[in-house]
């Protein structure tokens, strides 16, 4: 029954990326960990940690081309469910200091003893576990988009106000997580984390099967969606997408179909911010600014809305863009490069880098194929549910 | 012409639906059986489209009763309940799913189980196959299968929306302005068509097309502001002084 739709999901171009999935799980770790700093193609130890953080946001921007490039459902706010499973993972990461925090209590994490806090409150239990911790990191993010679009959807708010509901969204949680009463560290967030598993979050080794585990979700997460899109599921969602009232008047629910999509949209964006957290050594509430989801969506746009592949190319390659522009004497001016980026795309490259790339294929298959018949009207493109 | 005896299967009874102070429909009241055909006439804004809207749950009146089957109030229920009932409808403008196939398109409205979990885990199997393959015969549409409905002509698509509906398998077919756009030939083959869907379907034909609607040879309906004008067989209606009046003013 899951055997069938997975098998099925696997095209020429998704074969591709996660040959290049496996291929950067074993090969940068091993180039990092195997080969000595001399040698010509060795991975320095920071630049796994930066591949790794480009990995993480290629996973939320998987989870928001999900919702937005096949279900047309433009969310401003998914940093809020990333930075949410961050902070999941980030509570685990603060149990595991120990008494080797700064005032070296073995329960409380240090600024709650700094804030005369007598006790650990009822929510921090159990983030000692890591499977406890691992099951939150879904929950958490999940069950907020389920109650959101619970209300948002059997609502029918749709397009530009569902946009600004999700972006009013993350704001207000910035602002709770701001308030040192809240309970996660306030201003300053979660930090000094010492061990992941047992192991030093610092350690080379460390560092190098964090990535690989994030190439591995991302990979995972990719297979998820591609069985989701690939499915009657996903045909309903494109529907949705193009024509959402005559899909209610073919039957479909659609609140349903679009709960289920974005709830398990925002348990990826969650992961993506679990993976995230141990690698950047913090998360603290600057991560639900509202600027950071919509930077998210542009990757999405850049690498092309509803291609897959596309919304990883583009979180990857926006990402290194910025961290090359940042490091330089243009750093002042990386949001001006960044909005002229996406007001670029959007009028010389609506689709996106992959779309556009997809549709020119298309076009030069449909002439190859109309120059066959020679003249027979067989030149428009066939459906590709992907595009 | 008719004699039925069976309760109707769609009854509107005193339906007003007003926008902003405009009455659409006016105390609207019609009746229509079991395997009957109906064709609806009527001049520009007589409320045709949005009796249908009244029909299918996009628009609630503000007073008045629709009922299905004798026991559905269609006015406490949302669209997509309505279509699972077992209403279909073709829109006046031609809603296909562009970015889909043909095929795909006839797929999403194939008669099957509509949750999400059904659309998740479903298979391709013989029978829908041969469904979509029937369908496509019907409306003439096989060579087009795998084409996006988005690059079909606009008389293509109205035959491909008259294709879902099949595929839908409803029990009343609204069919919302079938023949606009369409060749002689084409209005031709639809007539017929319906007329091949009506053998085993309820069906309520919105139509401008005079020879379109004397080439069904039902019962006709003229809408005029909102409420009936006249009823009956086409002559009838077409020779009523007030039905003259209303389509000569316009
Ligand atoms: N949502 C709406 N808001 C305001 N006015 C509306 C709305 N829908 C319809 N109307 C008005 O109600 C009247 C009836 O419209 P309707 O579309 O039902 O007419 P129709 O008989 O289908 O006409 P046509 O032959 O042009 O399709 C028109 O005057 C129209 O402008
Ligand atoms: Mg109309």
């Amino acid at each position: 029954m899951i055997a069938g739709p997975l098998i099925r999901s696997l095209d020429r171009g998704a074969t591709i990326f996660l040959t290049i999935c496996a291929a950067a799980t074993i090969l940068i770790p091993a180039l990092n960990l195997l080969t000595p700093e001399s040698f010509f193609l060795h991975v320095p130890t920071y630049l796994v940690a930066l591949f790794g953080k480009y990995v993480c946001y290629a996973i939320l921007a998987l989870s928001i081309d999900l919702i937005w490039g096949y279900c047309g459902i433009l969310s401003l706010g998914h940093g809020a469910f990333f930075a949410l499973g961050g902070y999941a993972m980030g509570m685990y990461l603060m149990r595991q200091i120990g008494t080797r925090g700064v005032y070296a209590d073995p329960i409380r994490p240090d600024f709650m003893v700094f804030l005369n806090w007598p006790e650990l409150p009822v929510y921090w239990y159990g983030f000692n576990y890591f499977a406890y911790a691992a099951v939150m990191i879904l929950l958490v993010p999940g069950l907020l988009a389920f109650v959101f679009g619970w209300f948002a959807f059997r609502s029918r708010v749709t397009g530009v106000y569902l946009s600004i509901i999700t972006q009013a969204m993350t704001f207000a949680l910035t602002l709770a997580f701001f308030r040192n009463n809240f309970g996660f560290g306030g201003n300053n967030g979660l930090t000094d984390f010492k061990d992941i598993l047992g192991f030093n979050v610092q350690a080379q080794a460390t560092r190098a099967s964090l990535f690989a585990a994030s190439v591995i979700a991302l990979a995972i997460c990719f297979v998820i969606c591609r069985a989701v899109v690939t499915s009657k599921f996903g045909k309903v969602l494109v529907a949705i997408r193009d024509a959402e009232s005559r899909t209610r008047f073919l039957g479909y629910r659609v609140e349903s179909y679009k709960l289920f999509v974005f709830t398990l949209s925002a348990c990826m964006a969650g992961v993506a911010g679990a993976l995230y957290v141990p690698q950047v050594g913090i998360i603290n509430p600057s991560e639900f600014a509202p600027a950071n989801s919509i930077e998210a969506v542009i990757w999405v746009a850049v690498g092309g809305r509803g291609t897959l592949t596309g919304a990883v190319l583009g979180a990857i390659l926006v990402n290194y863009a910025k961290t090359t522009f940042t490091s330089g004497m243009l750093a002042p001016y990386w949001l001006f490069m960044l909005g002229a980026m996406f007001v670029l795309v959007t009028l010389f490259l609506p689709r996106g880098i992959i779309g556009t790339w997809r549709h020119w294929n298309a076009e030069r298959q449909a002439k190859l194929s109309a120059a066959r018949e020679d003249g027979a009207a067989v030149g428009e493109p066939t459906a590709r549910p992907a595009e | 012409m008719e004699s039925r005896t069976t309760t109707s299967l769609l009854y509107l009874d005193g339906v007003t639906v007003s926008f902003d102070g405009f009455r659409a429909l006016n105390n609207l009241s019609l009746a229509i059986e079991d395997g009957e055909m109906r064709a609806i006439i009527g001049p520009n804004g007589a409320g045709k489209t949005t009796m249908m809207d009244v029909i299918t749950g996009k628009t609630r009146p503000d007073l008045g009763d629709a009922v299905f089957a004798g026991s559905y109030d269609l006015t406490t229920l949302d669209e997509t309940e309505i279509a699972r009932l077992g209403i279909g409808r073709k829109f006046q403008k031609p809603t296909v799913f562009d970015m889909h196939s043909v095929e795909d398109n006839l797929l999403l409205a194939l008669a099957e189980d509509r949750s999400a979990r059904a659309a998740l885990v479903w298979q391709e199997n013989e029978h829908a196959s041969r469904r979509i393959d029937s369908i496509l015969d019907t409306i003439r549409l096989k060579p087009a299968r795998s084409r996006l409905a988005g690059s079909l002509s606009h008389g293509q698509k109205q035959w491909l929306e008259i294709g879902m509906l099949l595929a839908q398998e409803p029990k009343l077919l609204l069919v919302d302005e079938p023949v606009a756009g369409m060749t002689d030939v084409e209005t031709q083959q639809t007539a017929e068509l319906l007329k091949e869907i009506n053998k085993t379907k309820t069906v309520v034909v919105v139509e401008h097309d005079m020879h379109f609607v004397r080439e069904l040879g039902v019962k006709v309906t003229c809408l005029h502001e909102g409420s009936v004008l006249a009823e009956g067989t086409i002559d009838q209606v077409s020779q009523n002084d007030r039905v003259v009046e209303v389509y000569l003013g316009r």
